[in-house]
């Protein structure tokens, strides 16, 4: 087990030395990327054709999400500018070592809609691999490009990209607190909810249509469930004590939350109209931050029922629990992977806190970071990445590491600091 | 004025009662009694004048925070007489109402910290109504880890965020 933290932390300051800086064009929002993939696949985005202005921030945001995910290089396009696949050279692009070319144009449309073409070229086979066109409202470029990473990452990894995604945390400065959803590259920030009580646990709706949250705006912590289309908010769970840590099931038809109303925090059932609640927990002691798996017949929580703060799991109808953390220190907030076959957590040992991946099969804990302020982790929807709330210059910010532990990046917001991130469908 | 009030019927009365118990031979002088009682009232109003020890600065209640070790939720030896003295005061003054709100410091998940702060602020609740207070004279609220006195990593820091205020 220390081997593998140790290769682990090796691995990382290795993975230091390829330390990249993507600055942001709006300067209110920072990028670092520490590490690379294994294989890098040499990738090279051609500057569209059509509106420049446009153009050139599709280009930036296709280049930046690339990079960030770690698994590709970027091929210099310098003095070529294929449009069309026939102006394409491929002997010319072999010699720069690209295997893949993405090329095409964008335009605005009368009705201010842009839309883009573009085709992803393979340099060795020299045959299309997809050809799409993506429009979006006006002032949606940024979602233009998100979209064309998408279709990149997917064709070039297999696995579905994660760049359209979007992201809910809450930021916090001195005693003010916001409710933050965001892209997940953190920009095209929202303020979903702001005020002078804080705000706790964020928490998506399958269908991301609506976050349930903690907020004190009643001296105490009651759980809202908020519409981010209309903004419309309504009370979830405002039973006396304490009303915290909202989770979905996969289906949106019921929530896991913990409620101090009979005693300890013990964790309940309940519809998103706040009716049927049901008690499923009564061990008299801390069973909070329940997770519901994929498919919705089992919840992760903690409990300190074994005497210090470990991860549980128990079927959601009910039942009884059954430890899955052991060894040194605490752990606490549990998420499944999307494919159901491992969880995520914090794991505290030696007054550091770390992210923590474990397999159900094996029981293996593996340590995906050095160390340091490092909580709340949650998977992106395809299971590679994993965001996580750090610190770092003494400001609280999100991170992502990948699912193998190579590829990190650090997003300094605006100001103040960022906590409790949440990856959203 | 009430008061005053009472008080010069009381005395009135004491005075009936006084006049009418001597079965004693005339001798005795029957009417300088009633002159000096009209005044006896005048020192009535000291008492207004105790001071409620909930404001006494050197009184245990003013003391209004219990602390804690790390990861623990049970009142502290040390801090046992300031709750005892609330529980006293509170069933002496069945009006007052406290609202005890329980805090952690920053090591865990704030979500398991607001468990601990509900727990330590139960546990003091349970000292105050073994000591006479009534439960309906007491609101418990947790804060977890979401409102620091302090927010430096660091256990000087902690400490002074591990407590439960006891604020009326």
């Amino acid at each position: 087990m220390k081997e593998r933290i140790l290769l682990r932390v090796m691995k990382n300051i290795v993975g230091a030395l390829f330390l990249l800086h993507v600055s942001s064009a709006s300067a209110e929002l920072s990028i670092e990327i520490i590490g690379a993939g294994e294989y890098q696949i040499p990738v090279a985005i051609v500057p569209f054709g059509g509106d420049g202005k446009l153009a050139l921030t599709i280009r930036d945001v296709v280049v930046s999400d690339l990079l960030r995910s770690g698994l590709f290089r970027m091929i210099d396009t310098e003095g070529l500018f294929p449009r069309d696949p026939a102006d394409v050279s491929y002997p010319d692009w072999q010699a720069r070592g690209a295997e893949a070319i993405a090329i095409g144009s964008v335009a605005v449309q009368p009705n201010g809609r842009i839309e883009a073409r573009f085709r992803l070229l393979d340099v060795v086979k020299q045959a299309e691999l997809a050809g799409q066109a993506v429009s979006a409202s006006e002032g949606q470029a940024r979602a233009v490009g998100h979209r064309i990473a998408d279709l990149i990452y997917e064709k070039l990894t297999g696995d579905k990209g994660v760049f359209s995604t979007r992201i809910a945390y809450v930021n916090r400065e001195g005693p003010h607190f916001r409710l933050v959803v965001a892209d997940s590259d953190g920009y095209n920030e929202q303020t979903v909810l702001s005020q002078n009580q804080p705000i706790m646990s964020p928490a998506w709706s399958p269908d991301g249509s609506h976050l349930a949250y903690v907020s004190f705006e009643t001296g105490h912590a009651v759980v809202f469930i908020q519409s981010l289309y209309t903004n419309q908010r309504k009370l979830l769970a405002g039973f006396s004590g304490t009303n915290s840590a909202p989770a979905w099931s996969p289906d949106g038809k019921q929530l896991a939350v913990v409620l101090t109303r009979d005693g300890s925090s013990q964790i309940y059932l309940i519809r998103p109209d706040g009716s049927e609640v049901r008690r499923i927990t009564f061990s008299g002691e801390i069973d909070t931050e329940p997770n519901f798996s994929p498919d919705g017949q089992y919840l992760l929580f903690i409990s300190d029922r074994g005497g210090s703060p470990q991860v549980y799991r128990m079927p959601a109808k009910g039942g009884p629990a059954e430890r899955m953390t052991f060894g040194e220190g605490a752990n606490f907030s549990p998420r499944y992977s999307p494919d159901g076959k491992g969880f995520v957590y914090t794991h505290r040992v030696s007054g550091k806190f770390y992210i923590a991946l474990q397999d159900f099969q094996t029981g293996q804990m593996e340590l995906l970071t050095e160390g340091g302020w490092e909580k709340k982790p949650s998977f992106a929807p395809n299971g590679k990445l994993i965001m996580f709330a750090s610190e770092a210059r003494e400001r609280g910010i999100l991170a992502t590491v990948s699912s193998d532990g190579r590829v990190k990046q650090r997003m300094f917001t605006r100001s103040g600091d960022a906590r409790e991130p949440v990856w959203g469908p | 004025m009430k008061k005053l009030l009472i008080s010069i019927l009381l005395v009135n009365l004491l005075a009936a009662c006084a006049s009418q118990k001597p079965v004693e031979p005339e001798a005795a002088a029957p009417e300088p009694a009633p002159a000096p009682m009209v005044e006896a009232p005048a020192p009535a109003p000291a008492p207004v004048v105790e001071v409620d020890p909930l404001n006494d600065p050197n009184s245990l209640l003013a003391k209004r925070s219990t602390y804690y070790p790390f990861d623990v939720s049970v009142v502290q030896d040390a801090d046992k007489p300031i709750v005892q003295a609330h529980a006293k005061y509170l069933s002496e003054h069945p009006g007052r109402k406290v609202r005890l709100e329980g805090n952690c410091d920053e090591r865990g998940s704030n979500e398991y910290n607001l468990g601990l702060g509900n727990r330590r602020a139960n546990g003091v609740k349970q000292m105050l109504l073994l000591g006479g207070a009534k439960a309906s004279q007491i609101e418990t609220v947790s804060y977890g880890e979401e409102k620091p006195r302090c927010t430096d990593h660091n256990e000087a820091c902690w400490k002074q965020n591990r407590r439960t205020d006891i604020r009326y």
